[in-house]
């Protein structure tokens, strides 16, 4: 599989997660938030960012709770919570949302 | 991903029948197969090996001669029919493939046609067949709809295990270049950083102080959650989902307010930062031999005189009844407490001596029951009293809270359904398989929840944990209505109010 952004190849895996995390740019990533069918917000944005400056330094994904925690801080008590996060990203902010920041897909019992 | 399901949710049945039979429903469901990198870093060729028919039948002969059980569940079906309805995966799909007998027989009938005699010299008659590539399919998507779970070996007059030639078949695949990529690519996480995850210890070290900072903001206690401490007396070794995942994390944090509150010193180890041993699931000896010496390598290393478990169910098993052949002898731990053991055996014991104090008001805005997990009921036990592994974390359970209700007999203890997505099948590639299995689980407590008013469903195991938090939603239930055991216990528990 492969994604297409203004005449380039970026190539992905079966489930459409980047193969070269380099390569990412937000125009990439805003079209494979369109193949999720999702509406890339400012809150999308802030979880997307703080996805990548946190894989970044750690060499993977934060737990679900660092990043709810982060959101808490960034937008608040009412937007802080897991649910919250499902809301943006159905399909689950782990696994969801890391593959629009063009990170691997967290393995495991998760 | 987010969109609708290009599958049917399976109805809730009326009258539990058994399901009408669908030939080939599931004929479609297969997984992802491993890439030659992840194969490489398990030492099994990458692709379709030449010659593939004749060395799958010598990996087979080699299996029956160093698994003897497995000879005797192949040889001992009578046909009797017991099994056909008793997998969640022919319940939830009603593919007769998926009746464990029929399950068995895409192995028993290229054991017959080679190994016996009847089966060499008139196939037809005994259900013999050659191994050819469509009955190679067959394996890889059927052998890959069994979640091992055991569930038919307990109605099976002969014991006939399920579980084993459905490994057996994975490790025959895995050395002719059929690997399944969520196993095999998990495993080599393992041997390069530690943990199914990939957790990499500064990760791990970061995650466990923003836990720290948590609970001392919720409770006002300093909680230490440990990392690579020498010389402390247990190393827990739990799935790197409870570092990870909800409601997983919640677990966790039960655990390490159960330790502070009984005064023992605990660490994990960033170097065996993982229960889990996948290995089991693909039948690779050898692989679960190096997962599971990595704990060894990490109790010597940080001089520990305990190993507790987590919650993790195939871990258990691997724990119990295999750890000491894998990575034994164990001697240089404490003889006075069992070798391993499961954190339930300890919060329970420390709940009896009085050693901590639960208040389980604490819980009384839930109404729980407990999803007994497939390894651990079936391939393990707790305690030092037959059914001590059903017995102990319901005792856990009604210590922390005040309501809870069991789920139908034939649905719990050794009964238990799988939650449709165990033995290496809790991957996205399989998602309808895994909301179909879930449907007698989900039958089960949409009974009490209908009945009983039950709010929570509680397991300890982090596989049936992701996996409820999924596919519970399907059936209408919402996602955080499965919580972990433990969560229970560090809700209710009073810190620092010792006696």
């Amino acid at each position: 599989m492969a994604y297409e952004v203004g005449g380039k190849t970026f190539e992905s895996d079966e489930e459409g997660y980047l193969v070269d995390l380099a390569s990412w740019n937000e125009e990439l990533a805003g079209l494979i938030a369109k193949d999720e069918e999702i509406d890339m917000t400012d809150e999308h944005w802030e979880v997307v960012n703080f996805l990548r400056d946190y894989y970044n330094e750690y060499q993977i994904a934060p737990a679900v709770r660092v990043l709810v925690k982060a959101i808490k801080k960034k937008f608040g008590a009412e937007k802080g919570s897991n649910k919250y996060l499902y809301e943006l990203f159905p399909y689950g902010p782990a696994k969801q949302a890391c593959k629009i920041a063009g990170l691997p897909k967290p393995t495991g019992c998760v | 991903m987010a969109k609708a399901p290009t599958f049917d949710i399976p109805a809730f049945r009326e009258d539990l029948a058994s399901p009408a039979v669908v030939p080939g429903a599931m004929d479609h469901s297969q997984p992802f197969v491993a890439s030659p990198d992840h194969q490489a870093d398990l030492g099994f060729p990458g692709e379709l090996v030449d010659d593939w028919e004749t060395k799958a039948v010598e990996k087979l002969g080699e299996l029956l001669e160093k698994n003897r059980a497995l000879r005797v569940y192949l040889d001992s079906c009578v046909k009797c029919g017991a099994c056909t309805d008793k997998c969640h995966y022919y319940i939830g799909t009603g593919d007769p493939k998926n009746m464990p007998v029929a399950r068995q027989d895409l192995l028993r009938s290229v054991y017959r046609r080679n190994f016996t005699l009847a089966g060499k010299l008139m196939p037809k008659l005994v259900g013999a067949r050659d191994l050819d590539k469509d009955l190679l399919d067959d394996w890889y998507k059927y052998f890959h709809q069994c979640s091992q779970c055991r569930r038919c070996a307990v109605f099976c007059p002969y014991g006939i295990d399920t579980a084993e030639i459905s490994m057996a078949a994975r490790e025959i695949m895995d050395h002719i270049g059929v690997g399944q990529k969520y196993c095999n690519e998990i495993i080599g996480k393992v041997h390069k950083i530690g943990n199914n995850l990939g957790l990499p210890k500064p990760a791990l070290i970061n995650t466990m102080e923003g836990l720290e900072e948590d609970v001392e903001e919720e409770t006002g206690i300093t909680v230490r959650f440990p990392v690579d401490v020498k010389g402390a007396d247990v190393l827990l070794v739990t799935p790197s989902a409870d570092f990870f995942a909800e409601p997983h994390v919640d677990g966790l944090i039960g655990y390490a307010k159960v330790f502070h509150q009984a005064g023992i010193s605990w660490t994990v180890s960033s170097y065996a930062s993982e229960a889990a041993n996948f290995a089991m699931f693909i039948g690779s000896y050898e692989q679960m031999h190096k997962v599971a010496a990595r704990i060894r390598q990490a109790a010597l290393d940080l001089g520990v005189k305990r190993i507790v478990f987590g919650e993790c169910g195939h871990a258990w098993r691997v724990a119990y009844s295999f750890l000491n052949s894998l990575a034994g002898p164990w001697d240089f731990l404490d003889p006075k407490y069992p070798k391993p053991q499961h954190i339930l055996e300890v919060t329970n014991g420390l709940i009896k001596s009085g050693a901590i104090n639960l208040d389980t008001t604490a819980n009384d805005d839930k109404v729980l029951t407990f999803h007994d997990s497939c390894n651990v009921a079936r391939g393990s036990r707790m305690g030092d009293v037959e059914g001590g592994q059903f017995i102990i974390p319901r005792e856990v359970i009604k210590a922390s809270v005040n309501k809870f209700v069991d789920m139908d007999p034939g649905t719990i203890n050794e009964k238990t359904f799988c939650c449709g997505g165990g033995g290496g099948l809790l991957t996205d590639d399989l998602m309808e398989l895994r909301v179909k299995g879930a449907l007698p689980r989900m039958e089960a407590l949409k009974d009490v929840v209908d009945n009983h008013g039950v709010t929570h469903m509680a397991a300890i195991c982090a596989i049936c944990k992701s996996q409820f938090a999924k596919v519970m939603p399907y059936y209408g239930f919402p996602m955080d209505m499965i919580i972990s055991v433990h969560q229970l216990v560090g809700d209710a528990i009073l810190l620092g109010t010792k006696e």
